[in-house]
């Protein structure tokens, strides 16, 4: 074996040119793959890494009716909601994989929200517990956070956001400012802002819509006090902390199950379900997959070619050396030596090729993403599995050459110079 | 008795006919002999050395080389006998052009999985044997002729075959090379290797202690010279 793979080497350098042109398909295939699957890889790490936000590993479980958010301002108020007790909330953050867990009520699209006579627009309004901002994984800028006596006393304060700062107060300071929701007067106590930069990339129509109300402000009142403009008994929506990134989806699952054990009536169409944002980020390398599936297919046909191309050059190989053949079959070498001699050569020419591919891809991936701005990450199962599948090639297109050599007559192999 | 041959008839194919190329050919020879095999281009000579070289079966007859039936082998087993048995010496030499003179040596070691490091010393012994102890690390192209040939020879000992075939092994050479080749064969018999050379030159079949005549394709002995 390791002799014919040295025969195999000294055979490929001392045909350099006919032995790279023959490489080259399988360079040109492999090299694109490579480049290929390293942008999709890089893409969709980006991704991953806006959608969650770096080190934060928050999961909102929401209730839907049907396929959207359930929403007590527009949804159908004739269900029974369910009512979290504490026992289901203790079982959420008793859960495997949770950090903390927090409950909320919320209107996704707040109205009669104001200050002075500017209004705060299309943002949401949460009615929080104390855990909130730290499961969140946010921090308070200005001012201060909820405190004890918050809640005790079913204090009208509330905190604000950067994005519902700037929609409302612009420039001015609101600490200590009083806004107006549903006509209830309330204190600005403290700004609070992601503990980590979070920069949401637009990517596509769906994102605007998502990242569009992050935009427009968030404020958070205690949970406490959230009768006093809304009502009594609002269904809760729930987020969790994983303690990992790769167990968001996990967590997210169990704790929409523990949810939905608080839904009595079997027929209801409400259901807590996980906004999933490691799946979201899935779906969205999915759709960059396919289409880029479709570019490896193209560089399929390459290596395809490629294979063409050794066989042919194997087969030309064979003619030029049936002399040699001849003579070692008369010497006593047996077919299966011949036929591995000739597979091992076409393996090992091709292999080559793929390595060469694998290195010129890096570079090219590296050329991209400096030239079109886009991350790459290379992936080393790729890498392997290039190798392998060129060796394959070799070993596929070799074969019908091999066998032909194999089964030369050794009387009329000796008898051609 | 390494080699018998008996009523051996080998036809070949030709268009529509069958060509008889051997008819009823009868042949042996012990261990430790030198014959020569004499005839015309044409006689069916290299038919009968390809048959004898197991590169190649009878159309009928029985053939037993070193005790083996050949007409019975399969296809590997007889490039084992090829292997292990035979050694070949043919007229243009059929060097590896890439190889030097030791790897060229070492090939047959190969096939037979004889350890690497065993190779070469086994190889280097051979080409002590032909003197060319010197040349080891050539390439073909650097060597003569005649060196080329005892090259060649030395590939066909390495594996101490039973019988040393040789097909017109000065054929390319100059008659000076051919003399030393000659020699050189006539040192290895003596040496206790068996050899068995096909030839149509008179002048090297005289080398022999032993010569058969061939002319198509039937074999009778030729007297023993009065000078032996």
């Amino acid at each position: 074996m390791f002799e014919n793979i040295r025969l195999a080497f000294q055979g490929i350098w001392s045909h350099k040119m006919r032995s790279f042109l023959t490489m080259l398909g399988i360079i040109i295939g492999i090299a694109s793959i490579i480049s290929i699957v390293s942008t999709i890889r890089g893409t969709s790490e980006m991704l991953k890494q806006n959608l969650i936000g770096a080190g934060n590993n928050a999961v909102t479980v929401n209730l839907n009716d049907g396929d959207s958010v359930y929403d007590v301002a527009w949804g159908d108020t004739s269900k029974k909601t369910p009512i979290l007790t504490d026992e289901i909330k203790e079982k959420v953050k008793n859960l495997d994989n949770v950090e903390n867990a927090s409950f909320f009520y919320s209107r996704t699209y707040a109205d009669g929200i104001y200050y002075d006579d500017s209004s705060l627009q299309g943002g949401k309004i949460y009615g929080v517990d104390s855990e909130y901002l730290n499961t969140c994984g946010y921090i308070i800028q200005n001012g201060r956070g909820f405190v004890d006596k918050d809640f005790s006393e079913y204090r009208k304060v509330v905190l604000l956001d950067n994005n519902a700062v700037n929609s409302m107060f612009g420039e001015e300071n609101p600490l200590g400012k009083t806004i107006e929701i549903k006509g209830e007067p309330f204190t600005v106590v403290g700004v609070y802002t992601n503990s980590s930069t979070y920069e949401p990339t637009i990517n596509s129509i769906e994102d605007y819509y998502t990242y569009n109300q992050d935009m427009s402000g968030t404020v958070l009142i205690p949970n406490s006090s959230w009768p006093i403009i809304y009502k009594y008994d609002e269904p809760e929506n729930a987020v969790v902390r994983a303690k990992n990134t790769d167990a968001m989806s996990k967590v997210g699952q169990k704790t929409a199950e523990t949810l939905n054990a608080a839904i009595t009536d079997s027929n209801s169409k409400l259901k807590y379900k996980a906004v999933d944002l490691l799946e979201r980020a899935q779906q969205q390398q999915e759709l960059s997959e396919s289409t880029n599936r479709q570019l490896i297919w193209i560089a399929s046909i390459a290596l395809l070619v490629g294979g063409i191309g050794v066989m042919n050059i194997m087969l030309v190989s064979v003619t030029e050396r049936t002399s040699e053949i001849g003579l070692k079959k008369a010497i006593g070498a047996r077919k299966n030596r011949i036929l591995f001699q000739f597979l091992t050569e076409a393996a090992v020419l091709t292999s080559l090729g793929g390595v060469i591919g694998v290195i010129v891809g890096l570079i090219l991936s590296k050329i991209i993403s400096k030239v079109a701005s886009i991350p790459v990450a290379i992936s080393v199962p790729a890498i392997v599995i290039s190798v392998v599948f060129s060796m394959v090639i070799g070993i596929v297109f070799g074969l019908l050459p091999s066998v032909k050599a194999a089964n030369l007559n050794p009387i009329d192999a000796l008898r051609r110079e | 008795m390494i080699l018998e041959m008996k009523h051996i008839y080998k036809n070949y194919q030709q268009g529509k006919m069958d060509v008889p190329v051997l008819k009823d050919v009868n042949f042996s020879m012990e261990e430790g002999e030198y014959v020569a095999i004499m005839g015309p281009s044409g006689s069916g000579k290299t038919t009968l050395m390809n048959l004898i070289g197991c590169l190649d079966k009878p159309t009928s007859g029985s053939f037993l080389l070193d005790g083996m039936d050949v007409s019975k082998c399969s296809e590997n087993e007889m490039s084992d006998m090829r292997l292990h048995k035979l050694g070949f010496v043919f007229q243009s030499f059929h060097l590896l052009a890439k190889q030097s003179a030791i790897e060229n040596v070492m090939m047959p070691l190969n096939y037979a999985g004889v350890p690497k490091k065993k190779r070469r010393e086994i190889a280097f012994a051979a080409l002590e044997r032909v003197g060319l102890a010197e040349r080891v690390d050539f390439l073909p192209n650097q060597l003569s002729g005649g060196q080329m040939q005892r090259v060649a020879i030395a590939r066909a000992i390495v594996n101490s075959p039973k019988l040393l075939l040789a097909d017109e092994p000065t054929g390319a050479l100059d008659s000076k090379s051919g003399q030393q080749v000659m020699e050189l064969f006539q040192k290895l018999n003596e040496e206790g290797v068996t050899v068995l050379m096909i030839t149509h030159d008179s002048e090297i079949a005289e080398h022999a202690k032993r010569i058969v005549l061939i002319r198509d394709g039937v074999l009778r002995e030729k007297e023993v010279p009065a000078n032996e």
